[in-house]
């Protein structure tokens, strides 16, 4: 008879077992754990299943170096991943099986791949014999990502999954980061072999550090000059890059404006005496109509998205166009380039701060002060100090930013509430603006947000969702719970599907077809999830109610009963020339 | 306008490599008139050879994208006299039509072979351009022609010798060396090159 006190073996100490230097004989299991261990992961968000079992009974194990985040849906664990990387400048790890676990991954890959976020998604998959043949719970993930990942690789034996994983870390990582995905069959998860890792830095047929070209940019100084209006376009290569300083710095060394894409924002703070705005279809008035009043364009890190374009031919047309981009095949995808520099921005930038000379640009700089005017006007002011009505979306942003003072990170999801948190949130610090750029993913916010703040517990994050993107990945508030995240969510609920019906009023003729929404009680959901929330529909409430929610330690829901049929102005509309722009 | 072009991509050896490159043209709703591959002289460097009937603009930015592929060594799109280029056909025709004696002629007049005879059918050989290789296909018809296959385009740049010289040199160097390697100077590699 066994003794009932005999307690389980004890995991080894882990620094024991994570010295590598000596092959050590290994599942293939334990040995992605490992892996991770020595690409500085310390933290996983992941759901199991049958085909990623024993790579989760590894990480059984190690649970004192890696934090494993149990999600409510494979979906969730890659926008976390993706809030998490955004918000630590790591690369966020996600673990899900074969088949269905696969599959769900497939929006937060694109998502990532087409807004630069690094990313390296470890599948399950069916034993190598069983491949090809519709096992249970087989799909060809390989396939199915190949479009949407910046590389994926199937591994079929336990000697090939570290060199996989050191390459896709150093891929997603590196030159314009992505998602990568590593599909591992079962069979190469239990067979045993001898684990050695070597990190990878090289790869023969992938430059992701271009050498940068002298010549252009002396060529770019010489038209930032000669420049009597130049105009600086800030991406989201800023960000990626760590060129914040850089750029600031050469705006002010040469008196340029600075404007930012959506994805930029938090790059340079909105204070700065440079600082003009932000760019795109719902952006402000004056950095949009500037675009077409400037002699040379300095665009850095960004990628002439159709929602900053409008119409591509009637676009920048009188300036000369300098682009700063790492990823060779954005530069001439929509807009020539007169100076191409291919480079990394951070790289680019210092050489260009050397050779650029001290300027002055006042008056040019006082323009778009002046268009601002109108937007003040006939926009933003109405929009942010309402005295009557219903409460604006618009005035909780203005709240929230004056209570975080600028300084939380700010998650948003996608419609209308995203742009109207991206107009008026007063960014202070870099890397605090998280929101899904160019797929444009609903549901992303809260798990987006809860990987964010994993990622940087020190800061205080809000994400600002609406009733409808809340309700498409809603499951996470039990990850919330469970984990002990604490996330401030405020929903703007308008009981719509606000900007499709933004555009039914304005493209369709009022004809709200299927974007009216009878909406839960948010509030009870989320105490259904044992988290803390309060509802408010009067403007007299809402002071106190985001007091209450920042204040609160822990996590917890706001609701905020907004305007029912708001429109965002101003307004690009769709395909149009960025002159057509609506103040109203 | 529409336009035949040859595109090249110089590959790694990976599975799927081909899935990754024809999606490209997939997303912009292009259609591949031929695809040949085959391994290089450098071991384990492959050439894709890829025909397409499209516009130089968009092959330009469909070219960038392949590159972007982390397998992709280098790709480019070349107008029809930058590469020295051949198809290859092979035609199945019944034995019977040899009694004929014009088919003699037209077997001599285009440079074919007859590669096997058999009792019912024999095999003719030609290689050339696209076009001759369908006149022929025509001229075969009357005499029973009773299948036809046709390759895809094999091709050689006419100015890429340095480009060769430089992938060979990624077999020899340390990789260490050639991290900073870059996009200029293949740049200039093929527009040195091209203006030869």
């Amino acid at each position: 008879m066994q003794q009932k006190d005999v307690l389980p073996m004890k995991p080894e100490p882990a620094e024991k077992r994570t010295a590598a230097t000596a092959p050590l004989n290994m599942t293939g299991s334990e040995a992605v754990i490992r892996s991770l261990i020595a690409e500085g992961v310390e933290t996983i968000f992941g759901y199991p299943g049958g085909a990623i079992m024993p790579i989760y009974d590894a990480l059984y194990d190690f649970q004192q170096e890696v934090h494993h985040i149990l999600v409510r849906h494979e979906q969730g664990a890659t926008h976390a991943a993706q809030g998490y990387a955004r918000s630590s400048g790591k690369t966020g790890v996600v673990f899900a099986t074969s088949g269905p676990g696969a599959t769900n991954l497939v929006t937060g890959l694109a998502d990532a791949y087409m807004d630069s976020t690094p990313m390296v998604c470890i599948t399950g998959q069916v034993a190598a014999h069983l491949l090809g043949t519709d096992a249970f719970q087989e799909t060809d993930v390989i396939g199915i990502t190949m479009p949407i990942t910046k590389w994926n690789i199937q591994v079929t034996r336990p000697e090939d999954i570290p060199g996989a994983i050191a390459k896709a870390f150093y891929i997603a990582g590196s030159g314009r980061p992505g998602p990568v995905l590593v599909d591992i069959t079962r069979n190469a998860q239990v067979a045993k072999f001898d684990f050695e890792y070597k990190k990878c830095d090289y790869i023969r047929s992938y430059r992701p550090v271009p050498r940068l070209d002298l010549e252009a940019v002396e060529a770019a100084a010489e038209l930032i000059n000669s420049a009597k209006k130049p105009y600086i376009f800030c991406g989201h290569g800023v960000l990626l890059s760590g060129a914040e300083k850089e750029l600031i710095e050469l705006a002010e060394k040469a008196g340029i404006p600075i404007a930012s894409t959506l994805l930029g924002l938090s790059a340079v703070p909105v204070d700065h005496p440079n600082y003009v705005g932000y760019l795109g279809m719902h952006g402000n008035y004056a950095p949009n109509i500037m675009t077409n009043e400037c002699d040379v364009l300095i665009a850095v890190g960004m990628r002439f998205d159709d929602r900053i374009t409008g119409d591509v031919s009637q676009y920048v047309k009188q300036a000369k166009v300098i682009h700063v981009e790492i990823d060779a095949a954005e530069i001439n995808k929509i807009i020539k380039a007169d100076v191409a520099v291919h480079a990394d921005a951070k790289t680019a930038l210092e050489a260009l701060l050397a050779l650029v000379k001290p300027a002055k640009h006042d008056e040019w700089i006082q323009s778009f002060r002046e268009a601002d005017k109108q937007e003040i006007e006939k926009v933003s002011t109405k929009e942010l100090y309402p005295t009557e009505g219903g409460l604006k979306m618009a005035e909780v942003v203005r709240l929230i930013s004056e209570r975080t003072e600028g300084k939380a990170i700010l998650v948003t999801d996608v419609g209308q509430h995203q742009m109207v948190a991206s107009r008026y949130y007063r960014f202070k610090d870099p890397n605090t603006n998280i929101t899904s750029g160019g797929m444009g993913t609903m549901g992303f916010a809260l798990p987006a947000a809860m990987g964010a703040k994993v990622g940087a517990p020190e800061k205080e994050v809000v994400a600002v969702i609406g009733d409808g993107c809340f309700q498409m990945t809603l499951q996470e508030l039990g990850t919330i719970y469970q984990s002990e995240i604490g996330v401030k969510i405020v929903i703007l609920n308008n009981n719509f599907l606000g900007m499709v019906r933004q555009w039914q009023q304005l493209f369709f003729d009022k004809r709200y077809s299927s974007t009216e929404m009878t909406n839960p009680d948010f509030v009870q959901i989320a105490k259904g999830f044992f988290i803390p929330g309060r509802k408010v529909t009067d403007r007299a409430d809402i002071v106190a109610a985001v007091d209450e929610m920042i204040s609160h330690n822990g996590a917890y829901l706001l609701e905020v009963v907004v305007e029912k049929e708001d429109n965002v102005f101003p307004m690009v509309p769709s395909g149009q020339p960025i002159a057509n722009i609506r103040l109203e | 306008m529409q336009k035949e072009y040859t595109i090249t991509v110089y590959t790694e050896d990976r599975i799927g490599i081909t899935s990754r490159i024809t999606v490209i043209f997939t997303r912009r709703g292009i259609n591949i008139t031929s695809l040949t591959t085959a391994e290089t002289e450098i071991p384990g460097v492959y050439k894709f050879i890829i025909t397409v009937l499209s516009e130089k603009e968009k092959l330009v930015k469909i070219v960038g994208q392949i590159e972007r592929l982390i397998e992709i060594h280098r790709a480019f799109v070349h107008e029809e006299d930058e590469v020295v280029y051949q198809e290859l056909a092979l035609y199945k025709i019944s034995t019977k039509a040899l009694q004929n004696g014009n088919i003699e002629l037209l077997i001599r007049e285009n440079n074919a072979r007859i590669l096997t005879i058999t009792e019912d059918y024999f095999v003719l050989e030609k290689t050339g351009h696209q076009q001759e290789l369908i006149d022929l296909q025509a001229k075969l018809a009357p005499y029973g022609l009773i299948e036809y296959s046709k390759s895809g385009r094999v091709a050689i740049i006419k100015w890429s010798r340095r480009f060769h010289d430089h992938l060979k040199e990624l077999e020899t160097q340390r990789p260490d060396n050639l991290k900073q390697a870059t996009y200029k100077e293949h740049t200039e590699v093929s527009a040195e090159e091209e203006s030869i």
